[in-house]
């Protein structure tokens, strides 16, 4: 059963969209303030506490010992989870990952893999044998719309400061660290949601719940775009696109000067 | 010059086939290059569990599974997290296309396996899947065209392999419109490119999912040619 609650909220933010304003009083294309805790959990290797409006995500970062895969055998791995908390909606409850959460940790992951601003060869120990993974963990503690956006700043602050542990006899070395990941190029998304014919930049909740298409641009620091994806059952036209790269080369900045 | 001869605006050989299952309420098989894939489509019907029902509009569920011998390295029959992100993105496709508002509280099911593969394989199974539900007779705005246009060794090409999908300097963006409308309703992206060139391939794209829709009309008519 749709419910009947957004469906009324879709009235309200159509009436305010038809005057040009959104519920919250932002412009069309204005981020929310967007707020960056390092160093959240001390037992990871890397971590961070995002809020994006009222958004609110920690990422952490462990790094383990595996196997190279058989195509990179000299580089390190890594992989990305995300889990949508019960604590931060009412309709979402503890389980193994659905199609919403594993999306959204591909998405970020795409982000930050295309980006190539992880030295993945120095990652690698014995080539073919042995090399670290990193496994970048988001846990979103309060839905207020645009995981994305929220997700991928934290997921790259937590990276930025990520320190790889000593590795003796193929076994990590609790607390004892060899330096900083070799970690570059600031990637971020920059998520648009198309309402009916407008399109808004990091949608809220209500947004969020009432959008027909979303896209999400992944742009790097030196001004390049690394990833897309559209999501939800609406479209965009290629002039839609081409304008929504346009914006977020621009609009990621703002969120790239707090890193 | 591309690995197969191709030039760069131009399609494997890709070869529909409409209405090749019988329990099936619409089906199409697709040879595109190497990859073999069976669309299948069943409804609009019943939603169960029902609470899962939305009473305003049908549902699309879309299954994307590859068969454990379809790629060089056996794949787990597991259903893994690519499948799914894919089944997501291509549901929400196939979305746009359909008058879902004429089917409330009703799932329209898609299910989509790969054989083979060589690249390409979620549009080519898109693009099959838009022919199963027009076979099916579901009421639609329009049929769904998709490809995949990319960079691969300093060149933009259409309809990548996997030779090309894994150049040093590959990019890769699968994508789909509704090809009466050019609107936008698949767009995903791996690899570094530049705001020029990614006009440029959007623009490539749109000349590509237009030539597959041309292949899609053409199977869709010679179905109702044999069954005369």
């Amino acid at each position: 059963m749709e419910d009947i609650y957004w469906i009324l909220q879709a009235d309200k933010v159509y009436r305010f969209l038809q005057n040009n304003k959104r519920l919250d009083g932002r412009k069309f294309d204005e981020y929310r303030k967007a707020v960056i805790v390092r160093d959240f959990s001390k037992n990871a290797d890397g971590s961070a506490y995002v809020k994006l409006g009222k958004t609110e995500v920690i990422a952490g970062v462990k790094l383990d010992l595996g196997q190279p895969y058989p195509d990179t055998p000299d580089e390190g791995g890594l992989s990305t989870g995300a889990e949508l908390l019960p604590t931060a909606s009412p309709e979402w409850e503890a389980g193994p990952p659905d199609p919403q959460s594993i999306e959204l940790a591909r998405v970020v992951d795409r982000c930050i893999r295309e980006s190539k601003g992880i030295d993945m060869k120095s990652l690698c120990i014995r080539e073919g044998e042995l090399c670290y993974v990193i496994y970048l963990d988001f846990y979103v503690t309060n839905y207020d719309g645009n995981l994305f956006d929220a997700c991928s700043l934290a997921g790259t602050a937590a990276l930025m400061n990520t320190k790889v542990p000593k590795v003796e006899n193929d076994k990590i070395v609790k607390g004892e660290y060899i330096g900083k990941l070799k970690f570059t190029k600031k990637p971020l998304l920059t998520t648009f949601v198309k309402l009916k014919n407008y399109i808004l930049l990091d949608p809220s909740l209500e947004e969020d719940k009432i959008l027909d298409a979303r896209l999400h641009v992944a742009t790097t620091e030196d001004g390049k775009i690394c990833a897309f994806q559209k999501g939800g059952s609406g479209s965009f036209t290629p002039k839609e696109i081409e304008s929504c790269v346009e914006l977020a080369l621009k609009k990621s900045k703002e969120l790239r000067s707090l890193l | 010059m591309r690995v197969d001869g191709r030039k760069n605006d131009e399609l494997r050989k890709i070869k529909f086939e409409v209405g090749v299952l019988s329990r099936a309420d619409g089906s199409c098989y697709v040879e595109w290059g190497q990859n073999k894939i069976i669309a299948a489509v069943y409804g609009p019907r019943e939603l169960l569990p029902k609470h899962l029902a939305n009473p305003y509009r049908a549902t699309v569920r879309y299954t994307y599974r590859m068969a454990t011998f379809s790629v060089p390295d056996r794949k787990s029959p597991k259903p893994g997290r690519r499948e799914i992100e894919i089944s997501k993105v291509s549901a929400e496709a196939l979305e746009k296309a359909i008058f879902l508002e004429k089917y409330p509280n009703t799932a329209i099911d898609v299910s989509v396996q790969i054989f083979d593969s060589n690249a390409s394989t979620r549009v080519a199974a898109l693009s099959a899947a838009a022919c199963a539900l027009a076979d099916a007779g579901i009421a639609m705005r329009d049929l769904v065209s998709a490809v995949s246009v990319g960079r691969a060794n300093g060149e933009y090409v259409l309809d990548l392999r996997k030779e090309e999908e894994d150049a040093p300097d590959a990019v890769d963006l699968a994508m789909a419109i509704l090809p009466n409308t050019e609107e936008v309703v698949l767009f995903q992206m791996d690899g570094i490119i530049t705001k020029e060139e990614c006009s440029r391939l959007l623009k490539l794209g749109l000349k590509g999912c237009k030539m597959v829709y041309e292949l899609q009309k053409k199977a869709l008519k010679e179905k109702y040619m044999r069954e005369v």
